[in-house]
C-alpha cells in the first residue's frame, strides 16, 4: 500500500486529492515492477488533471497528453456538448483508492479500479448552478504511449457506485 | 409527492424519473437505467426548470416547464457511467444521480495477442487479452465468457474459456510443434476477433556435415537442418563451420540456403572440423592431407 499526494492546478493550487495505491489484487503473469506501477499512477492522476482542466475551460485539446482512443473520444464528445449547451462543469477529485487489477502479459494494458471521490460543480454561462459530491468506482485501461502511460477506457463502474447523501452537501446558488 | 414509475407512450414502456420534492431537496431518480435506454424526466416541482445530466462521457440540458417531462428518446444516453442530475428552480436546485449501465448485449471485442511471430514448442508463449464491448463502446463489466481458441496448422485446437472480471479476460497458451500460421481467436456470444500468430520453426535439433575433398580444400556441406520437431529452420539461419590445426582456427559463418548450409575450407594436416548453430553443436571431421 503506498500513500502519495498530488498537486492540482486550475490556474491556482487547488485541494489535493489523497491518493492510495493497492497492488495486492493484480492478475496477469506479468511481474508489475515499482517504476511501472509509478508511472502509471502518475499517468493517471495527470489524466484527472486534464480532464479537470479540460472541462472547466471546454478545450477538447488538453485531453490529447493524457488521454488516447475511446477515452479521449468520449470526454471530447462531451466538452463540445457543453460548449453547445452554453455550460462548463468543474470536476474537482477529493481522493483516490487506487487497486491495481490486471497487467496484461504483453505489457500493452494496464486495469485499475478507483474509487474516487469528487466534487463536480456546473457553471452555465458563468453562473455557479450547484455542486455535487459523488463517491464512484472508476474501471481504468491505460496504455503506454511515447513517455507516459495513457488512459484508454476510464468509466464509472456503474454496479458498484456508493451513493453518497448529496443533499447534505449540495449548493443552491 | 408520489413517483410515477412507468408512463407508456407510443406503445413504449418509457421509464419516468419524477423530479420532485420527494425526500428533501433530492431528485427521486432510479438507480441506474441501460446505456441506449429510453427515459424521461419530470419537472414535478413548481415554476419552470433547467435539467442538467452530467457525467464525464456525456452532458445534457433541458429548459422544462413546471409539470413538463423531459423525454429522452432511446439512444439519447449511450456512455455508461455515473451522471449527476441538477434540477435548477428558481425556489432552488434539486439534485440527484443515476447510472448508465452498458448494454446487456457485446457487439465488440478488443483483442490483444502477442508475439505475432514465434517459434515452435514454447510453454505458454502466446499471451492474449481480451476487452469486452457493448454497441456504444462501452466496458461490459458484468461477467462474460470469452472462447479462446488456437488453432494450429494441423487442426489441433487449444481452448480456455475464461470469465472477465471487470470487462477482461486474458490466457496464455503453447505454441504448437508445426510451424506456420496459426489462428488465434476470443470470442464472446457471436462476436469474434482474430488474429494470427505465425509460428516458426525453433533452433535446429542437431547438425550433421559430411565432407568430401576438393582439390587443396575440403567442401563441407550439412545435412539437411531441422528443429526438433522435424520442421525446416529458415533460410537464413547461421550455420558456424570451424577449422582447428596446430596454429590456428579459421571460422566461416554460413546462412542457411534450402536447409543446407555448405562451404569450403583450406585444408591443414591434422586439421579437425566442427560445425554449430547457436547453442547446439554438431558431428566433427578430422581430415589429414
Amino acid at each position: 500500500m503506498v500513500g502519495m499526494w498530488f498537486a492540482l492546478g486550475w490556474g491556482v493550487l487547488a485541494a489535493q486529492p489523497a491518493v492510495q495505491v493497492d497492488t495486492s489484487q493484480v492478475q496477469g503473469p506479468r511481474q508489475l515492477e515499482e517504476q511501472t506501477k509509478s508511472a502509471a499512477i502518475r499517468g493517471y492522476l495527470k489524466a484527472w488533471q486534464s480532464m479537470s482542466e479540460a472541462f472547466v475551460q471546454n478545450r477538447s485539446d488538453i485531453l490529447n497528453a493524457d488521454f488516447v482512443g475511446a477515452a479521449k473520444d468520449k470526454l471530447a464528445d462531451t466538452i463540445n456538448e457543453q460548449t453547445k449547451f452554453g455550460f462548463q462543469t468543474r470536476y474537482q477529485d477529493r481522493s483516490h483508492h487506487i487497486q491495481f487489477v490486471f497487467y496484461s502479459p504483453e505489457g500493452l494494458s494496464i486495469e485499475l479500479i478507483d474509487q474516487v471521490e469528487y466534487d463536480v460543480q456546473v457553471i452555465d454561462h458563468g453562473k455557479p448552478i450547484s455542486t455535487v459530491p459523488v463517491s464512484a468506482r472508476y474501471i481504468v485501461v491505460l496504455t503506454p504511449s511515447e513517455v507516459q502511460w495513457r488512459v484508454r477506457i476510464m468509466q464509472a463502474d456503474s454496479e458498484r457506485v456508493v451513493e453518497r447523501d448529496s443533499s447534505k452537501r449540495q449548493q443552491a446558488s | 409527492m408520489k413517483a410515477l414509475p412507468t408512463l407508456i407512450v407510443g406503445g413504449l414502456l418509457l421509464a419516468v424519473i419524477h423530479a420532485a420534492h420527494a425526500q428533501g431537496d433530492a431528485l427521486k431518480l432510479p438507480k441506474s437505467i441501460e446505456a441506449g435506454s429510453e427515459f424521461a424526466i419530470e419537472n414535478a416541482g413548481g415554476g419552470e426548470a433547467t435539467l442538467y445530466i452530467v457525467g464525464p462521457s456525456q452532458v445534457m440540458k433541458r429548459n422544462l416547464k413546471a409539470g413538463e417531462a423531459a423525454h429522452f428518446p432511446a439512444k439519447s444516453l449511450y456512455n455508461a457511467g455515473h451522471y449527476v442530475v441538477i434540477l435548477a428552480q428558481a425556489s432552488g436546485t434539486k439534485t440527484g444521480s443515476f447510472d448508465v449501465t452498458p448494454a446487456s448485449a457485446p457487439d465488440k471485442l478488443s483483442f490483444l495477442a502477442n508475439p505475432s511471430r514465434l517459434p515452435i514448442g514454447v510453454r505458454r508463449g502466446i499471451s492474449g487479452a481480451a476487452y469486452v464491448f457493448d454497441a456504444y463502446g462501452n466496458l461490459m463489466t458484468a461477467p462474460k465468457q470469452v472462447a479462446f481458441e488456437l488453432s494450429s496448422p494441423s487442426g489441433a485446437v487449444q481452448k480456455d474459456n475464461v470469465i472477465t472480471n471487470f470487462g477482461r479476460a486474458w490466457t496464455q497458451m503453447d505454441s504448437t510443434s508445426q510451424q506456420g500460421p496459426s489462428k488465434f481467436v476470443a470470442r464472446v456470444g457471436d462476436v469474434t476477433s482474430e488474429r494470427i500468430i505465425r509460428q516458426v520453426p525453433g533452433d535446429p535439433c542437431t547438425l550433421k556435415m559430411t565432407a568430401q575433398q576438393a582439390g587443396q580444400q575440403l567442401a563441407l556441406q550439412t545435412e539437411p537442418v531441422r528443429d526438433c520437431s522435424g520442421n525446416a529452420v529458415p533460410d537464413g539461419t547461421i550455420i558456424t563451420f570451424t577449422e582447428t590445426y596446430v596454429g590456428g582456427q579459421s571460422t566461416v559463418d554460413v546462412p542457411l540456403k534450402r536447409d543446407i548450409a555448405e562451404v569450403k575450407m583450406p585444408i591443414h594436416s591434422g586439421a579437425r572440423f566442427s560445425v554449430a548453430s547457436g547453442v547446439v553443436l554438431g558431428n566433427q571431421i578430422g581430415w589429414d592431407k
